[in-house]
C-alpha cells in the first residue's frame, strides 16, 4: 500500500480530515475571465463598435484576417469577428436557458425524491431512468424537425426538457449523500420543518456540485446546439450562431479556411473554459465524484 | 440473476413503449392536417388513401396509435412520399454504413484507451498521466463537428489524401479499399470522441482497483507488472469500461449523423437530415424509431454482458 493511502486511512481512523480541495489556481481565474468576456460580448454586442453582422461588403469577399476585418470576411463579405461575437448570443442564450429549465424542474424533484424516499422516489426515479434511456440528441432532432417553424424559444424548451432527467439524477445522488448526515437528523429531531431542512441544511451542501454541474451542463447544451445548427436545425440564417457559421463554412472550406476556423476556436475555447471551471469547482469542494 | 434480468426486461418493454408513443406522436406535432403536410397540396386521392390507412387518420387519436403500432410490428413503416420507396428498405440500406463506422471507431478507441489508461493508472500524477489528462480534457471540449471539419481540412484538402473528402463514399461491395478510405475520417472522429470517455473512466477505475488488497497480494507473490495489470486489475475494471461504452452508444450514433452530413455518406444520419429538409416525415419517423429502439436494445445487451463479467451486480 502506498504511503498516501496509508496516511489517509490513519487520518480517517482518527477522525481527522485533511483540508478538502486543491487551490483554484491561476488558470481557473483565466477561464472565469474568458467566460465573463464572452458573456459581456454577447450582452453588449450592439453597443460595441462592430460592423453589422448581417450586411456584407461585396468589395471585400473572403478576405483573410487583417486590420479592417480582424478575423477576415465570409463569402458574402460579412465581418467574421462581428458574426462570432453576435453568434455567441445564440449559444449562450440556449445554453443558459435550457439548463435553467432543466434545473428549475429537475433539481427540486431530485432533492425532494432523495429527501422523502419511499414510493414517490421509486416511481420518479424509474420514470427518469426511462426518459434517460432515450438518447437526448436524437429526441431533440426528432422533435425539432416536426415542430416547425423552428425558433430560439422552441430550441430552448426542447433541450431544456431533455436535460431534466440528467439534472434530476445528479441532484438526487448529491442530496442522498448528505440527507443521512448527522446534522440533518439533528435538525429533524429539533422539529425543523421539511422546508427548512431542504432550504437551510440540504441546499447549501449540494450547492457546489450543483454549480459545477450547471456549468458543465451549459457546455453540453452549447455543444448540442452547435450540432443542431451544423445540421441546419437551429436558428435560421442569416442570424449568426457558432454552429451555423461552421455549417456555412462547410461549403467554402477550400476558399476560406478562416470562416470555419474562428467560430470553431471561439466555441472550443468557451467549452474548455466552462468545463475547466466546473471541474475545478467540484474538486475544490472535494465532493465525491458522481458517475455520469 | 434471472430475477434481475426479468426486472431489466420489464424496464426495457416500458422504455420501448415510451419511445413508440413518442415517435407516433411526432406526426401530430406538425401544424395542420398530417396528410396535407406530409403529402403536400397536390396529392392524389390514392396517395391520401394509403396514408390514411397507414396512420389510421380517420380514427380517434388513441386508436390511431394502435393502427400505427400494428403496421410497425408487421415491419411496415410506410412509404416515402418523395422517393416512393419503402421506409424500411431505406433504413435497411443506410444502417450497415453506421454500423461499419461505429465498429471501426470502437476498435480504434479501445485499442488506444486501454494501454494509455493503464500507463496513467500505474503512476497517477506522473508526467505521462498529466500529459494524457490534459490532452483528454482538451479533446473532451472539442465537438465532433469541429473535429471532422479540421480533419477534412488537413487530411483531404491540405494533404490531398484521396477518397477522404466529401461525397467520396462507395459501398463496401464495390471497392472495399476505397470504402474504408472514405470512412476513415468519420471513424477517427468517432474514435476520438469515445477515446476520451473510455480513457477517463478506465483510468479512474483502475486507480481504485489498484488500491485493492488482492493487488497487494498479487504484488507480494512477485507477479509481473504486466500480469497484474491485465489479469488482476483490468478484469474488474473492464466492467466500468463496458458501462461507459453502453452509455456512449447513443451519443456515438448522433456524432455519426453530423460526420456523415459533412461528408455526404448515405448512412442513417445523412438520410435523416435529407428527409428533414425534404419534409419526408415518414422517413424521419422511421429512422427516429429505429435508432431509439436500437440504442435501448444495445444498452440492454451491454447490461447483460456486464452481468456475465461481474455477477456481483445482479446480486445487489
Amino acid at each position: 500500500m502506498s504511503n498516501r493511502a496509508l496516511d489517509e486511512q490513519v487520518l480517517s481512523a482518527l477522525g481527522i480530515k485533511e483540508e478538502p480541495g486543491e487551490p483554484l489556481g491561476l488558470f481557473f481565474w483565466i477561464c472565469v475571465g474568458w467566460v465573463g468576456l464572452n458573456v459581456f460580448g454577447a450582452i453588449f454586442a450592439n453597443l460595441l463598435p462592430l460592423p453589422n453582422p448581417l450586411i456584407g461588403n461585396f468589395n471585400a469577399v473572403n478576405v483573410g484576417p487583417g486590420i479592417h476585418h480582424l478575423f477576415g470576411t465570409d463569402d458574402l463579405g460579412r465581418d467574421i469577428f462581428s458574426r462570432v461575437v453576435y453568434g455567441s448570443r445564440v449559444s449562450i442564450t440556449v445554453g443558459i436557458g435550457a439548463i435553467l429549465i432543466g434545473f428549475g424542474i429537475g433539481a427540486p424533484l431530485g432533492m425532494l425524491a432523495a429527501y422523502r424516499r419511499g414510493r414517490f422516489d421509486a416511481i420518479l426515479t424509474t420514470v427518469m431512468y426511462v426518459l434517460l434511456a432515450f438518447p437526448a440528441i436524437i429526441a431533440t432532432i426528432a422533435v425539432l424537425s416536426f415542430w416547425t417553424p423552428r425558433s430560439l424559444f422552441k430550441i430552448i424548451v426542447v433541450i431544456g426538457i431533455a436535460s431534466i432527467p440528467l439534472v434530476y439524477r445528479v441532484i438526487r445522488t448529491a442530496t442522498l449523500s448528505v440527507a443521512t448526515k448527522d446534522y440533518v437528523i439533528a435538525a429533524k429531531v429539533q422539529g425543523a420543518t421539511d422546508r427548512r431542512i431542504l432550504m437551510r441544511e440540504l441546499l447549501p451542501n449540494i450547492a457546489p456540485i450543483a454549480v459545477s454541474f450547471f456549468l458543465i451542463g451549459v457546455a453540453t447544451v452549447i455543444t448540442l446546439e452547435g450540432a443542431l445548427a451544423f445540421l441546419g436545425l437551429s436558428v435560421n440564417p442569416p442570424t449568426p450562431s457558432w454552429g451555423n457559421m461552421i455549417n456555412e463554412a462547410r461549403t467554402v472550406l477550400t476558399q476560406n479556411v478562416w470562416l470555419a476556423f474562428f467560430p470553431s476556436l471561439a466555441l472550443c475555447l468557451f467549452l474548455i473554459a466552462l468545463n475547466f471551471i466546473g471541474d475545478r469547482i467540484r474538486s475544490h469542494f472535494d465532493v465525491t465524484e458522481v458517475k455520469l | 440473476m434471472l430475477r434481475y434480468l426479468t426486472k431489466r426486461l420489464m424496464l426495457l418493454v416500458g422504455i420501448v413503449f415510451v419511445i413508440s408513443v413518442g415517435s407516433f406522436y411526432l406526426i401530430h406535432l406538425l401544424p395542420g392536417n398530417p396528410a396535407t403536410v406530409i403529402l403536400g397540396f397536390g396529392a392524389t386521392p390514392e396517395a391520401k388513401a394509403i396514408l390514411y390507412k397507414q396512420l389510421g387518420l380517420s380514427k380517434p387519436i388513441y386508436l390511431q396509435y394502435f393502427v400505427w403500432l400494428g403496421n410497425i410490428l408487421h415491419g411496415n413503416l410506410g412509404i416515402s412520399f418523395i422517393s416512393q420507396t419503402k421506409v424500411s428498405s431505406v433504413i435497411r440500406s443506410a444502417l450497415p454504413i453506421d454500423a461499419e463506422i461505429i465498429i471501426i471507431s470502437q476498435i480504434m478507441a479501445f485499442a488506444a484507451a486501454i494501454p494509455t489508461a493503464m500507463r496513467s493508472a500505474r503512476k497517477p500524477d506522473g508526467i505521462i498521466d498529466r500529459v494524457l489528462g490534459a490532452t483528454s480534457f482538451t479533446l473532451l471540449s472539442i465537438p465532433p463537428y469541429i473535429l471532422i471539419v479540421v480533419l477534412v481540412l488537413f487530411v483531404s484538402i491540405k494533404l490531398g489524401v484521396s477518397a477522404t473528402g466529401p461525397s467520396a463514399y462507395v459501398s463496401f461491395g464495390t471497392d472495399w479499399i476505397t470504402n474504408l478510405e472514405s470512412l476513415s475520417l468519420p471513424a477517427v472522429t468517432l474514435a476520438t470522441v469515445s477515446y476520451v470517455v473510455y480513457y477517463r473512466v478506465l483510468r479512474s477505475d483502475l486507480i481504485a482497483t489498484l488500491q485493492e488488497e488482492f493487488i497487494t497480494m498479487a504484488r507480494s507473490k512477485g507477479l509481473s507488472q504486466r500480469r497484474i495489470m491485465w489479469r488482476h486489475a483490468f478484469r474488474p475494471s473492464s466492467v466500468a469500461l463496458l458501462g461507459a461504452a453502453s452509455v456512449n452508444i447513443g451519443g456515438l450514433l448522433a456524432a455519426g449523423f453530423v460526420v456523415q452530413y459533412l461528408l455526404q455518406i448515405p448512412g442513417l444520419g445523412y438520410t435523416l437530415i435529407l428527409a428533414i429538409n425534404e419534409s419526408d416525415f415518414l422517413v424521419v419517423q422511421g429512422i427516429v424509431l429505429t435508432v431509439s429502439v436500437l440504442v435501448v436494445a444495445i444498452n440492454f445487451f451491454f447490461d447483460f454482458i456486464v452481468n456475465i463479467v461481474d455477477p456481483r451486480i445482479s446480486r445487489e
